[in-house]
């Protein structure tokens, strides 16, 4: 017996078609969706700020939509999504209304909350949790700028107790990617929590579809020889030991080979002996994987130690304001005309009394987008010069979102591509690494049908 | 800026660039990013033991400014993990690069030139792949 766990959104922004495809081209128990990066909770909270109602992922709310056809016509198809975000109740309410339009309103729903740490921040610093900066070793009472959000990657356990009680919708907010995967298998197969190598097993696989169609053919070198336009989404088919084959829908694009296996293997780790996850610390040198039929890998042979005592927090600060802007150079020496365009901004913007904390300069096209290691074309035309500034003030950053359109009239001959509008100023929001005791973090798990959630308060 | 052309000794006929033996796929970790490099053979994944060092890797990115690379092994899987710290000039969201995640290195890698093996034929990309 084995259980199909597929993945149809690998960040907040994927294809919104991906996820009704999959479940209309391939036997599916669980679809994940997953939707948050590092730093998307940190643009999530600040909509919650704006409107008590906002903050998680919209985008599920358009998916789930198109997804109830299938929800109806498959009784066994349950969904597992970080769409909460920083607002996983308020994500249950909307999710519970679309179901209600859909004629599924006594479909159940759990949500699993409990990793925002915002609110408590004081209160556990005063338990003597000092969050301190994994990178620099400073606690966070060092940190002067406003924390805009906290967030313990909680993990597989909440997850699967809302299945446990029925959930047939399980929307959380922060949890490991891989523990949207590692919680549906635990379900199923009765796993106990201290199982490592088993939990190591369903790791590795979580891992590898976790960001969607980088494990069928997406960022892949060889791209040239598959069709990527009708890219199919992974599935991981997982066994009772937790080894499991990854796969893609029959008839989809892409392709599922070692080649893109092993790639998403390795994607954004960094010491593959110790894969930290809050259910496992996973080994990923153990891993084997092999080709065992067209479009299918085997992963097997991931060994487990015991889960890390803290929880991983993502924590994020106000650090000022960017802005971006670039422009079309044209000329014989396109790369000097750029640079002296920039020169010009930015005495413009001096005699303006502004100047930046943190500013780049690139003319990409001459060699500048990976710096340092191949010099202008000969014969180049043309460059985009890319202009990006960093300061705490924001009438600064303001101020050189206008510089740029000048330059259409006051610059050198040869400029365009000014006239598609002013840089965006946006708020910066720095990443501030640190671990919290898992002792100190209190999972809630919630399930009630979707009639209950839309007349919850 | 700090710039180093891919010159003539570099690229002659001495030299393979690594796409011809391995394959690559790169992102971030914070303001560090990865750069995971997959042999296409275990024969390939041995010379690249030798002839990939964190220090040929952190040469060939020098413009990245890195404060350090590591090496990490995965002889299962023919790969070879780097870290490369403090590359992304800030991370996700403060860098000022177009190149915010580090998503253009594995591309980039594939391009490092390393000595011809002398059974290269052995670290090739099999044909019955993809």
């Amino acid at each position: 017996m084995s259980v199909r766990i597929a993945n149809g959104a690998g960040f907040l922004g994927d294809n919104l078609d991906a996820p009704r495809r999959l479940v209309e081209s391939a036997a599916i128990d669980y679809l994940t969706l997953e939707y948050l990066a590092e730093l998307t909770l940190s643009i999530l909270a600040r909509s919650r700020e704006k409107n008590p109602s906002a903050g998680y992922a919209e985008d599920f709310l358009t998916v789930l939509d198109s997804l109830t056809p299938a929800l109806a016509a498959q009784p066994a198809l349950k969904i597992v999504t970080n769409a909460g975000g920083m607002n996983p109740l308020a994500c249950a309410k909307a999710a519970a209304q679309i179901l209600a339009r859909a004629g599924l309103s006594g479909e159940p729903i759990g949500v699993v909350s409990g990793d925002d740490l915002l609110a408590d921040l004081s209160r556990l610093q005063a338990a003597g949790c000092d969050f301190k900066n994994l990178d620099s070793g400073e606690p966070l009472a060092s940190l002067a700028a406003p924390v805009v959000s906290a967030n313990a990657y909680m993990g597989a356990r909440p997850i699967a107790e809302a299945l446990q009680s029925g959930a047939r919708i399980v929307i959380t907010g922060r949890v490991a990617d891989a523990s949207l995967t590692v919680g549906p298998a635990a379900h199923e197969f009765g796993w106990q929590w201290d199982d490592w190598r088993r939990l190591a097993g369903a790791s590795v696989a979580g891992h590898l579809i976790e960001c969607g169609a980088q494990a069928t053919g997406g960022f892949y070198p060889h791209w040239r020889e598959i069709d990527l336009a009708a890219v199919g989404y992974p599935v991981a088919e997982l066994d009772a030991d937790g080894d499991s084959v990854i796969t893609k829908p029959a008839g989809s694009g892409g392709v599922v080979n070692r080649e893109t296996v092993a790639e998403q293997l390795v994607y954004e780790i960094g010491d593959p002996a110790h894969y930290l996850t809050p259910d496992v610390d996973v080994d990923f040198t153990t891993v084997e994987i092999d080709e065992c039929g067209p479009d299918r890998v085997s992963v097997r042979g991931a060994e487990g130690r015991p889960a890390p005592e803290s929880y991983k927090v993502s924590l994020a600060y106000r650090d000022g304001y960017m802005a971006t802007g670039q422009m079309l150079v044209y000329d014989r020496r396109p790369a000097e005309k750029a640079r002296a365009c920039a020169e010009i901004i930015f005495a413009r913007l001096q005699a303006a009394g502004c100047e930046y904390t943190r500013w780049n300069v690139e003319c990409l096209g001459a060699g500048e987008a990976v710096p340092g290691l191949h010099a202008a074309p000969q014969g180049l035309r043309e460059v985009m010069l890319r202009i990006s500034v960093h300061e705490p003030r924001r009438e600064a950053v303001e101020r050189f979102a206008k510089e740029l359109a000048p330059l259409a009239t006051s610059g050198p001959a040869g400029l365009a591509g000014y006239a598609s509008g002013r840089p965006q100023v946006r708020p910066v929001f720095a990443y501030w690494p640190t671990l919290v005791p898992k002792a100190l973090v209190s999972p809630r798990v919630q399930v009630q049908t979707a009639a209950e959630w839309s007349a919850a308060n | 800026m700090e710039r180093r052309e891919l010159t003539a000794s570099d690229m002659d006929s001495k030299t393979i660039p690594l796409s011809e033996i391995a394959h690559a796929r790169s992102g971030d970790k914070g303001n560090h990013a990865n750069i995971g490099v997959i042999a296409y053979t275990p024969t390939g994944y041995e010379y690249l033991l030798g002839a990939l060092s964190a220090e040929r890797v952190a040469e060939y990115f020098a413009g990245l400014r890195c404060s350090r690379v590591e090496r990490f092994e995965l002889p299962r899987l023919w790969a070879l993990n780097f870290l490369l710290y403090d590359a992304l000039a800030g991370g996700a969201s403060r860098s000022l690069r177009i190149d915010t995640q580090g998503k253009l290195l594995s591309t980039a890698i594939a391009d490092l030139p390393l000595p011809i093996p002398k059974n290269l034929s052995a670290m090739q990309r099999p044909q019955s792949s993809a």
